[in-house]
């Protein structure tokens, strides 16, 4: 697994989100109310909607567009709605961010 | 060519036909209208709730001015018919005008009686018939303390409540022993006259009017027994007769009223004659649903459809005071041929009695209880032979069958075609139908898609038991919803323990109400944020991970993740300088798609997040700022030409409007706002669907809310006039400021006011010049920290992670 340093902790605003551009695609950086992080593909599993703009709450994002609830520890959509997002490694080390990209560039490839 | 129908009185019958007519053949009339009344159609029924001040004129008007302009009606308020001349075919007003017609539909209504007694005639004598005498009547409550209403029918009733609820000291002399003795037999009278004792309303019976005494003005009633009632007002409620002079003089065929035949016709082909004036079948009727049958059978004859017949039918009678349970329906006099089922709870105060001929109800008289109203009028009506449900018939539906029945099966085992309003004549099927094929799901949208319970309301129960019937579990006006799976707090809890506690954060507010989880949800999130920003302006820190994303980057989320931004044009108006900014910014930034809003502005969408920034200064630079055409807060102020250009304009509501959008951009609202001003009644700026609309005439401004045009269409409702464009921002900030302060997050202004009663917004708005100057004051302190253009605040740096990427990571890296 190669981690790539992406920034701080602090860049990204408590119950927010970043981006960051990939390759693959953007990839959503989730800063829960409790300091954990998770990054999935900025992608709703519904029709598209960029989950970075949405309201994140507990370990999930409710979607800007029509309001599907996502877990951002599963990538599942909860409640009555059927999907699911790729959930992308992501680790905090000295308030430094790093993303396991390469494990998915290799699947992806 | 299109025909002319003309209409003489414009009562409660051509009110309703015309509705008919317009839907059968929109265009085949042009339509002219002679009142006698100064003013357009209303709910006579309602002047007794308008009496006791339980309602306000404004709202018990059927068809306001729009209405008569929207179908192009010329209506002549004030204007009395004086004479039909047939040969002529042309009517002519008292006021000198004389207009031809090809048909003519005469609805000139009751007169009431006036006793024959010597002193009728002096000042302080009213009749009871429209808001004239209402007026009077409260203008006489103001200022004396006595008053005798003559006569204890219905209308005498009405009066004497409604004066005794305006605190005068009320007598009433009635001729006959017992009260409503028309309606009402002699223990239910006796019932009647002992509740509205009780409430301090004096009764004498078996009393007959000699004489009205006093010199320059009413001073007192003088009975044919020598006593004295003295009494600065005097209400006649004696009775009233068919208004037929006119139709007498133009040499039409009268009897008690203007004779006409099942289809309404008069002796003259193109004359009809409906409502109180008209005589049907040897009958002449005082209640409007037989007025509203023959307004439907005249407007199908009118226009050409002769099928329908009207056919007489009983009409239950109920009375409109507060309080008083009473139904009446059909004959119940004694006879050697009938029987009767009596029941009587002293305790209770609770008497029902069934008259039944050949084992059929053909009469109905309760009191105390009436809910079983509905269904004895369904038996009577459909002549259903009661023999087997004997023993239980009189204890009501719900006891048909053994076990007692909750009232809900009541209505589930009334059949389809069971009239549930009798006033128009509306049955369960049509209520169930429309329910489900209009989706509705409040009492008000029955009223307004079905007029079930519209007119006197006494059926409200039952049409909600309709509605609980065909809804289910989704019906339920009175439980207290939660306000998201956090809790079980509604948000009027939440709103009411914000303040109580002095709660001022999320957090707080999370940790004092327990909250079931970490952080809320996406849906009680913002909810909190709005009620705590607008409840500490100036000390609550705005929590922006707590709002939807297009009020965190100012600017509306488009299906593809782009953004659209609408700058405000302040109160729609525009230059070239503006214009030309737009277009600069449109090439500069390749924005797709310019498009002029509904609102009266310009939308760009297309624009990338990354690029808003740079699209604000450019804007910020020419003057713009944002129109919050995402916020739930001040949307647009749409607003007329107004006297500036238009020829019918009379005040400047282009002006008005800019000054009312500059006042009160930036504030947060529970729901967006939007407002309107149009320049004259003619309404081209669209006011009366909108949050807050002005309505400019020439005494000055008259002031709309609670109307909508999106998922629900609602008219608005009139708050009131007021003579200066200082007074009318003053109420409307008032208003929007208690909304502000009372909503739950989401409910805009029209379903707000349904829930807390027009007349509440109305009495601490406009009258309570106090309490408005308050709500005012506060608007103005929370706008302090309200009125700064997001866009400008961005544009120098605030919240700037929100237009970058974090990271862009090269395709070498991310492949390493
Ligand atoms: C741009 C515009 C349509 C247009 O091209 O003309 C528009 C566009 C949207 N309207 Fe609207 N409405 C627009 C005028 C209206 C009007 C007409 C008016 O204001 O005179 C109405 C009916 C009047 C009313 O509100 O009562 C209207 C009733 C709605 C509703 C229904 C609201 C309701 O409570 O019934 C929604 C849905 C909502 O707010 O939840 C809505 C929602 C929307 C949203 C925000 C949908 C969304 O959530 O993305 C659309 C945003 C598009 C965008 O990115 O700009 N829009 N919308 C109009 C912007 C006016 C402006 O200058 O600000
Ligand atoms: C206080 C009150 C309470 C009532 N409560 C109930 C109730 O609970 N239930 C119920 O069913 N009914 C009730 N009614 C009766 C009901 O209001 C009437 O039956 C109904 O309004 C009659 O309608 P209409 O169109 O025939 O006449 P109206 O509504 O009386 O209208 C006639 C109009 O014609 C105008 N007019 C008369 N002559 C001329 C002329 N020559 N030229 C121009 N205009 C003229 C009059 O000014 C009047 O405005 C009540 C009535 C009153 C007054
Ligand atoms: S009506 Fe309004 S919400 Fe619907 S598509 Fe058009 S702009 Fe969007
Ligand atoms: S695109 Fe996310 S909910 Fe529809």
């Amino acid at each position: 697994m190669h981690w790539t340093a992406i920034g701080t902790l602090s860049d990204i605003p408590q119950r927010g989100a970043r981006c960051i551009e990939t390759p693959e695609g953007k990839i959503a950086i989730f800063r829960t109310g409790d300091n954990r992080v998770f990054a999935i593909d900025d992608h709703c599993p519904h029709k598209g909607g960029p989950l970075s703009q949405g309201i994140v709450h507990g370990a999930s994002v409710t979607c800007p567009l029509h309001s599907w609830v996502i877990s951002l520890e599963t990538g599942k959509a909860l409640g009555a709605d059927e999907g699911c997002v790729r959930t992308i490694p992501v680790k905090v080390e000295d308030g430094k961010l790093y993303v396991a990209l390469n494990l998915n560039a290799e699947r992806a490839a | 060519m299109t025909e002319k129908l003309v209409i003489i009185g414009n009562g409660m019958a051509p009110g309703r036909m015309l509705e008919h007519l317009f839907e059968r053949a929109p265009d085949r009339y042009e339509v002219t209208i002679f009142n006698a009344e100064p003013r357009v159609n209303y709910d006579r029924i309602m002047l007794s709730p308008v009496l006791s001040g339980e309602k306000e004129y404004e709202q018990i008007i059927i068809h306001g001015d729009g209405w008569y302009i929207k179908h192009g009606i010329t209506l002549y308020k004030g204007h009395r018919i004086v004479a039909i001349d047939r040969s002529a075919k042309t009517v002519t007003s008292d006021q000198g005008v004389t207009a031809p017609y090809d048909k003519l539909v005469i609805a000139t209504g009751s007169v009431p009686f006036i006793l024959p007694v010597p002193g009728n005639n002096l000042p302080g004598v009213l009749s009871y018939r429209d808001l004239d005498d209402v007026n009077a009547m409260l203008l006489a409550a103001q200022s004396r303390a006595k008053a005798v209403v003559i006569g204890g029918g219905l209308l005498g009733l009405e009066a004497a409540a409604g004066l005794s609820a305006r605190d005068m000291d009320v007598t009433v002399v009635h001729l006959m022993p017992t009260l409503m003795e028309r309606q009402l037999d002699p223990a239910a009278g006796y019932m009647l006259q002992r509740e509205l004792e009780s409430r301090g309303i004096k009764i004498i019976t078996k009393a007959e009017t000699k004489a009205v005494l006093g010199d320059r003005r009413a001073e007192g009633v003088e009975l044919a027994d020598g006593r004295i009632i003295p009494a600065n007002l005097v209400v006649m409620a004696a009775g009233i007769r068919p208004s037929t002079g006119l139709a007498q003089d133009a040499g039409l065929a009268i009897q008690r009223g203007i004779l006409v035949d099942d289809g309404m016709h008069t002796s003259d082909p193109d004359i009809f004659a409906i409502g109180e004036c008209a005589e049907v079948g040897g009958h002449v009727y005082g209640l409007v649903a037989p007025l509203y049958e023959m307004a439907r059978i005249a407007a199908a004859h009118i226009t050409g459809d002769t099928s329908p017949r009207f056919v007489h039918n009983d009409t239950p009678t109920k009375l409109k005071v507060t309080g008083i349970d009473l139904f009446s329906l059909g004959d119940f006099a004694d006879g050697d041929d009938r029987q009767e089922i009596v029941l009587r709870d002293a305790e209770a105060g609770v008497y029902k009695r069934l008259i039944l001929k050949e084992n059929r109800i053909i009469g109905t008289v309760l009191y105390g209880e009436t809910s079983d109203g509905a269904w004895f009028n369904d038996l009577k009506k459909r002549e259903v032979d009661i023999t087997e449900m004997r023993d239980t018939l009189i204890f009501g539906q719900a006891y048909q069958g053994g076990a007692p029945l909750d009232p809900m099966a009541a209505v589930a085992a009334l059949p389809d075609d069971a009239e549930i309003c009798g006033c128009n004549g509306v049955c369960k099927g049509k209520i169930v139908d429309t329910i489900k094929a209009k989706r509705l799901s409040s009492l008000d949208d029955v009223r307004a898609h079905t007029k079930a319970s519209a007119s006197c309301g006494s059926c409200t129960g039952l049409v909600e038991q309709v509605l609980r019937l065909t809804l289910g579990d989704a019906y339920n006006p009175a439980a207290v919803q939660p306000m998201c799976g956090c809790t079980d707090l509604g948000h009027d809890e939440v709103r009411r323990l914000i303040k109580a506690k002095g709660l001022k954060t999320i957090y707080a507010v999370m940790q004092e109400l327990e909250w079931r989880t970490s952080c809320g949800c996406a849906k009680c999130r913002p909810a909190l944020n709005y009620y705590l920003v607008c409840d500490w302006p100036g000390e609550y820190a705005d929590d922006y991970q707590s709002r939807f994303i297009n009020e965190r980057v100012h600017a509306n989320i488009q299906k593809d993740g782009t953004y659209s931004v609408v700058p405000r044009m302040w109160g729609g108006v525009t230059s070239a300088t503006e214009l030309r900014a737009i277009a600069d910014v449109v090439d500069k930034f390749n924005i797709p798609t310019v498009k002029v809003t509904g609102g009266q502005r310009i939308d760009m969408l297309g624009i990338k997040k990354e690029d808003l920034p740079a699209v604000w200064a450019d804007l910020g630079r020419a003057g713009f700022v944002s129109g919050h055409a995402y916020a739930k807060g001040l949307r647009t102020v749409k607003t007329c030409v107004g006297s500036d250009w238009c020829r019918f304009g009379t005040q400047d509501s282009t002006g008005l409007g800019i000054r009312i959008e500059k006042f009160m951009w930036g504030s947060w609202t529970p729901a967006k706002v939007k407002m309107a001003v149009s320049g004259c009644p003619r309404n081209c700026a669209e006011a009366t669907c909108k949050d807050v609309g002005v309505i400019c005439v020439d005494s000055g401004f008259e002031i709309h809310f609670a109307g909508a045009a999106g998922l629900d269409i609602k008219g608005t409702e009139v708050l009131g006039l007021v003579k200066t464009e200082d007074e009318a921002l003053e109420v409307i900030v008032a208003l929007v400021q208690m909304y502000r302060e009372q909503a739950r997050y989401l409910e805009r202004i029209y379903k707000w006011a349904k829930r807390i009663g027009i007349d509440e917004v109305r009495r601490q708005t406009l009258e309570d010049a106090e309490r408005r100057i308050a709500y005012f004051g506060r608007f103005v302190h929370s706008q302090k920290f309200a009125q700064v253009d997001p866009w400008s605040e961005r544009v120098s740096g605030l919240h700037k992670h929100e237009f970058r990427p974090l990271a862009a990571v090269p395709l070498t890296q991310a492949a390493e």
